[in-house]
């Protein structure tokens, strides 16, 4: 189980290397698709990414309800095994 | 019972010519977003498409079919009645019956010869030419004529903008015939059909939809073993690929795909959708057509093709390009 500061860091590390985002703009209010300019595609990298560091599933349609930074991290926390 | 005669195939099947029909008229992004609420820069950095081309009504299926097929049928040097075997694969067929294989091949001057239309989505065109390749090998047949044509945009919402910049209209073909070396490696191929609405034209509508995160996530993770197991049947790896052809969906697939299977810098990456556009079953001929022409590609090198799309079907293969 990953605490929800490396949940963080382990997001902003894939946000870099799929989006190219700068880590320090990383922070649990982003909007990934408004703030940090992800695009739907990037979306499906970032949770692919995603699935293989923290072992969750995340279809399709949970994709969708995913917005925030912070809606990711709490997707993980709850989903992690 | 009876015993039965058996027939003689082929020790293998190779490409001997591939022919081209593109479209008159060239669409641009910016005459797009004339129209509809899109730019350049958003459809180059999602789909990586700077043009596509638009068929004219006169540039129906059957007249590009045949203009494709016809430019590969010369360039092989073949007569017509030396091949058995016409196959169309197409996802924009608007008439049910009759197919226009059998057309097609009539207006080829190919006589009788085993001719139809192939509906595997934008996998087409390698599920005809894997079926033509085992006709060669089974000795059912001696040459036969592939093409792959498409008028998406009979079937796309063109004030659309998540479908109207991405699907284009042309044709591509390839002429194959007996070998005494296999030429065109095994067919690798198969399909996801729980997920058969995910490009689909509703029952009803007149217009594809496609949903594209869920296709985006199948073609760049699920499609990875079917490249690898086309090289395995083949019985090449990733550094004997000179040039790699995949479907032209979208440029973020060719790049993804090309990155997960790690080819070596040499390999030259199809990237004619920023030309063509998403042209379907059409793409994959349309691509090695082009990658020849420019001499990207030359005569001898071993290319690694796949088609992908609606079905879901998939299906890839290594050939020899002529």
């Amino acid at each position: 189980m990953s605490s929800t500061a490396e949940i963080q860091t382990g997001v902003a590390e894939i946000l870099e290397e799929v989006a190219g985002v700068a880590p320090a703009d990383v922070s649990p209010e982003k909007s990934f698709t408004d703030d940090l300019d992800v695009d739907s595609l990037s979306m499906v990298e970032i949770a692919t990414a995603v699935e293989d560091k923290f072992g969750v599933a995340i279809p399709d349609d949970e994709l969708g309800n995913i917005k925030t930074v912070g809606d990711a991290i709490s997707y993980i926390e709850k989903n992690q095994g | 019972m009876t015993a039965l005669k058996k027939s003689t195939g082929a020790p293998g099947a190779r490409v001997l010519a591939l022919g081209a029909y593109r479209p008159r008229r060239r669409v641009s992004n910016a005459e797009l977003a004339e129209t509809m609420d899109t730019s350049d820069e958003w459809i180059q950095s999602r789909v990586g498409i700077a043009e596509r081309r638009w068929a004219a009504p006169d540039e129906t299926l059957v007249e590009m079919a045949v203009a494709a097929g016809g430019k590969a049928l010369a360039a092989s040097g073949l007569s017509p009645d030396v091949v058995d075997l016409v196959i169309v694969a197409s996802a924009s067929l608007r008439v049910p019956i009759p197919g226009i294989g059998p057309l097609v091949a009539h207006r080829l001057g190919v006589t009788r010869p085993g001719a139809f239309d192939l509906n595997a989505g934008c996998a087409g065109f390698c599920y005809a030419l894997g079926l033509a390749t085992d006709s060669i090998m089974a000795g059912s047949v001696r040459n036969a004529i592939i093409i792959g044509v498409e008028r998406l945009t009979d079937v796309t919402d063109l004030a659309d903008r998540t479908t109207a910049v991405i699907f284009a209209d042309g044709a591509g073909a390839m002429v194959i015939g007996a070998a005494d070396e296999p030429g065109i490696g095994p067919v690798a191929w198969g399909s996801d059909g729980d997920q058969h609405t995910a490009i689909a034209i509703p029952e009803g509508l007149p217009h594809m939809t496609m949903a594209g995160q869920a296709v985006y996530r199948w073609a760049t993770t699920k499609l990875t073993e079917t490249l690898l197991e086309a090289m395995e049947k083949a019985g090449v790896g990733p550094e004997d690929i000179d040039v790699f052809a995949p479907h032209q969906a979208n440029l973020r697939i060719v790049e993804s795909m090309a990155k997960k299977i790690g080819f070596p810098a040499s390999t030259v990456i199809a990237r004619d959708i920023v030309q063509s556009g998403n042209t379907s079953a059409a793409s994959v001929p349309l691509a090695l057509t082009a990658l020849l022409e420019s001499g990207e590609a030359k005569s001898g090198d071993t290319a690694l093709v796949l088609g992908y799309g609606a079905g879901l079907t998939f299906a890839g293969q290594v050939l020899n390009l002529p």
